[in-house]
């Protein structure tokens, strides 16, 4: 098989560490090969963040390079834009409708681009844009948005459903674990 | 059973299976977890050293006293432990000693980029290279086989996407760690001219039978493949080149010094050409070259930053191995917004915040260091001057001092707890010892907070968790000969302010101790700032404080009540009472 390479990409603080971390455990069980690659230290500080999975019958390097993301899950729209250009001709795009301003556009020395979202779908033809922030409130806890996002990527790997649940189990801590199924149920069925 | 592990994990579980049980290190990016994973393991002894000469020398002893010790450390880490690392090769090793490399190409969070691999060639010690965490955990443990075996140092360099890059490692059980027999012997361990003399031709032998060994170990080995094409790589440069050449021959080395020459001569002769694929410098290629062969390296494969699939397929597209067909071009999006950067900040919050501001606007020239206040220099804050090393800032300001008396009385260092115990220190006792004129700025947030949340000798704290004496800073720097010594608040502006206007323009060396814990270890959930709109006049003062907070729209300022602690610094800004504190917040809260 040709391997599955996934961008989890956010802003230090929104959880893609614990989305990351759900992904290769499924990827587990399912017996493939993995490996996930991210930066630590002075990038943790509010910066940009990205995680990369690739999952396979077998995987030589840590890194996804440009043009060849499967999917890129977006926790805030303006870094789904910073790395469109890692997604392959016809993959897919998972954008939290979050708007994270950085400093230097709170500082007014830079503008937000208007219209993110519609910007990434006129682009990707599978662009799914999720309130995960709303979902995740509905559901009893804003900060299971993640689990959000990964529900709708679920849906879109070759993977059963109870893999992500038995994943869930093993990697939530146990009295998070009923709101964040709620969170991954939502996302799934999107 | 298989675990998918770090780099960083898998050298820490090497080290615990194969029986080390006293490891040293300083943090630093990439390198940190290294020692954070080994200090939980049963029967083990892992603690923070206040720099890395100290854990190397550190980790010497244990050696000589017949313990397998580990020593860790970033890059960079490795100049302040290069006089021990030099000498050490001369002494050789009682217990197996493993020292850490961990390189960071690209400079993810680092000052540089230096290619550590030469200092294997430098000391003359022997290097491994792991490509993934399977390697690293294997090659920890043979690492200290090859110290005990040849009685030498053993330097194992990792890079950042080996550090921090999960990948699966089969997990072994613990051999039972024993202790050597510790003999008085001078003529090894005393390094004095006529027992140096002696051991640097004893260093010679052990280098030639490495030589040897390094063409037979299991490490360097030859991956038969498509005879037109032959590569020699090494680290996790050859990831990249088995995603971009499955086909080709490839000489894989795991051991990269000494190198096996009879072993890349006998892969040369079987290949039609010959390519080096290597991370950052010609440092094999350059081997190769030496033995005679017709090596191609830099001149398709870049010399800087990291490498990746790509740059390696862009090199062997330009050297007309791949097909340009062959590649699928990286999608062209047209029209596409400008995308701001998002840098890293300081957090809401932070104390450092206060004392860049400060700075900023008493227009001083500012000598920094390395720590999560180095971002005080960035845009809008721009409270910096300098960052050169750890402990730079405190040498620079005395060497700027004695240079220009134009800036006497206008030039501050800025040093963090940690990175002044770790080497700011003697920067001060020249100062003082020199009649210098120096203002240190000691910003004291009680942890190592870049890297991670290490504890240090000011914290209390051990790496065990054990309560240790925290270092008292006035009682020090009064001790090394400074007569003005005084403690800040950095949240409290006018404070901080007087304090360094009064500092710089006294005669004699100060020192201000900037003291308050990082944001992220108070935990703070203090009532947010509001903000008086009616008040506000958009005049963007608040801005310059560069919080991730505070924004301005439609010519209003506005407070973001998640992100805000109520630190109290913006309404100290303000000068329309536009922001107000909390009640019971305020500075100091």
């Amino acid at each position: 098989m040709r391997s599955i390479d996934v961008l989890l990409v956010g802003v230090g603080g929104q959880g893609t560490i614990l989305a990351s971390r759900i992904l290769a455990h499924v990827g587990q069980s399912m017996g493939y090969d993995i490996k996930v690659s991210e930066i630590h230290g002075m990038a943790q500080r509010g910066g940009s963040v990205v995680t990369q999975v690739r999952m396979g019958e077998k995987v030589f390097s840590p890194l996804i390079e440009e043009g060849t993301a499967d999917i890129i899950l977006a926790f805030e729209k303006l870094e789904g834009l910073r790395w469109l250009s890692y997604l392959k001709p016809g993959g897919s795009m998972i954008v939290n409708d979050q708007a994270i301003y950085p400093v230097p556009v709170l500082a007014g020395l830079a503008v937000y681009p208007e219209d993110v979202t519609g910007c990434l779908s006129a682009r990707v033809k599978d662009n799914a844009v999720v309130d995960a922030l709303a979902i995740a409130r509905d559901c009893g806890n804003p900060k299971a948005a993640n689990v959000v996002l990964v529900g709708v990527l679920a849906r879109r790997l070759p993977i059963p459903e109870e893999k992500w649940q038995e994943a869930l189990a093993a990697r939530v801590p146990a009295k998070f674990l009923e709101v964040n199924r709620a969170a991954f149920s939502k996302g799934y069925k999107l | 059973m298989r675990e998918l592990m770090t780099g960083n994990e898998a050298i820490a579980r090497g080290a615990f299976e194969n029986g080390v049980t006293v490891a040293s290190g300083y943090p630093g990016t990439p390198s940190t977890e290294i020692l954070e994973n080994f200090c939980r393991y049963q029967g083990v002894y892992a603690e923070w050293a206040p720099n890395e000469k100290v854990a190397l020398e550190v980790g010497i002893g244990a050696s000589m006293a017949g313990a397998r010790a580990l020593v860790t450390m970033k890059h960079v880490g490795v100049n302040v432990a290069a006089d021990p690392l030099l000498t050490a090769a001369y002494t050789g090793v009682n217990g197996g000693l493993v020292i850490i490399s961990a390189d960071d190409p690209g400079m993810h969070s680092s000052q540089n980029e230096q290619d550590n691999r030469n200092y294997a060639r430098f000391a003359r010690i022997p290097m491994l290279e792991p490509s993934d965490s399977a390697e690293a955990r294997d090659m920890m443990g043979l690492a200290l086989e090859i110290s005990e075996e040849f009685d030498i140092p053993v330097m194992l360099r990792i890079t950042t996407r080996v550090a921090h890059s999960q990948s699966f490692v089969d997990l072994k059980e613990q051999v039972t760690p024993s202790l050597r027999e510790y003999k008085k012997d001078t003529r090894k361990w005393l390094m004095v001219p006529a027992f140096g003399r002696m051991r640097r031709a004893s260093l010679g032998e052990r280098m030639e039978r490495l030589s040897r060994y390094s063409g037979k170990t299991p490490v360097n080995f030859i991956l038969p493949g498509d005879k037109k094409v032959g590569v020699i790589t090494s680290g996790v440069s050859y990831q990249y080149l088995r995603d971009t050449l499955p086909g080709a021959s490839v000489l894989k080395l795991g051991m990269t010094y000494p190198l096996p020459a009879g072993l890349i001569r006998q892969f040369a002769a079987g290949v039609e050409k010959l390519f080096v694929v290597e991370e950052l410098e010609p440092y094999i290629e350059d081997f190769v070259r030496g033995l005679g062969l017709n090596a191609k390296g830099k001149e398709f494969f870049p010399e800087t930053g990291e490498l990746g699939a790509a740059p390696v397929r862009r090199g062997f597209i330009a050297a007309g191995v791949i097909p340009e067909e062959a590649s699928a071009p990286v999608p062209q999006y047209q029209d596409m917004p400008a995308v701001p950067v998002r840098p890293p900040v300081l957090c809401a919050g932070c104390p450092h915040r206060g004392v860049f501001y400060a700075l900023r606007k008493l227009k001083l020239v500012v000598t920094g260091d390395i720590g999560c206040y180095t971002l005080g220099g960035l845009a809008p804050l721009e409270g910096m001057d300098s960052c050169v090393c750890m402990g730079a800032s405190i040498g620079m300001s005395h060497g700027i001092d004695m240079a220009a008396p134009g800036l006497r009385g206008r030039t501050v260092a800025v040093i963090g707890d940690s990175t002044f115990l770790h080497s700011g220190i003697t920067g001060l006792i020249d100062v003082v010892y020199n009649g210098g004129n120096t203002t240190v700025l000691i910003l004291d947030n009680s942890t190592t907070a870049m890297t991670g949340h290490q504890d240090n000798p000011a914290t209390g704290k051990t790496l065990m968790g054990k309560d240790a004496p925290v270092i008292d800073l006035e009682g020090l720097v009064k001790s090394l000969g400074v007569v003005r010594v005084r403690t800040v608040d950095p949240l409290d502006l006018s404070q901080l302010e007087e304090a360094i206007k009064e500092e710089v323009t006294a005669s004699g060396p100060s020192v201000i101790i900037a003291r308050k814990p990082c944001v992220l270890l108070r935990r703070q959930t203090g009532s947010p700032v509001t903000v008086n709109e009616e008040a506000c006049t958009g005049c963007k003062t608040c801005l310059r404080l560069s919080c991730p907070a505070i924004s301005v729209n439609d010519k209003k300022c506005s407070v973001d009540p998640v992100s805000c602690i109520g630190c109290g610094l913006c309404p100290q800004v303000c000068k329309f009472g536009a922001l107000v504190a909390a009640k019971g917040g305020g500075a100091g809260a």
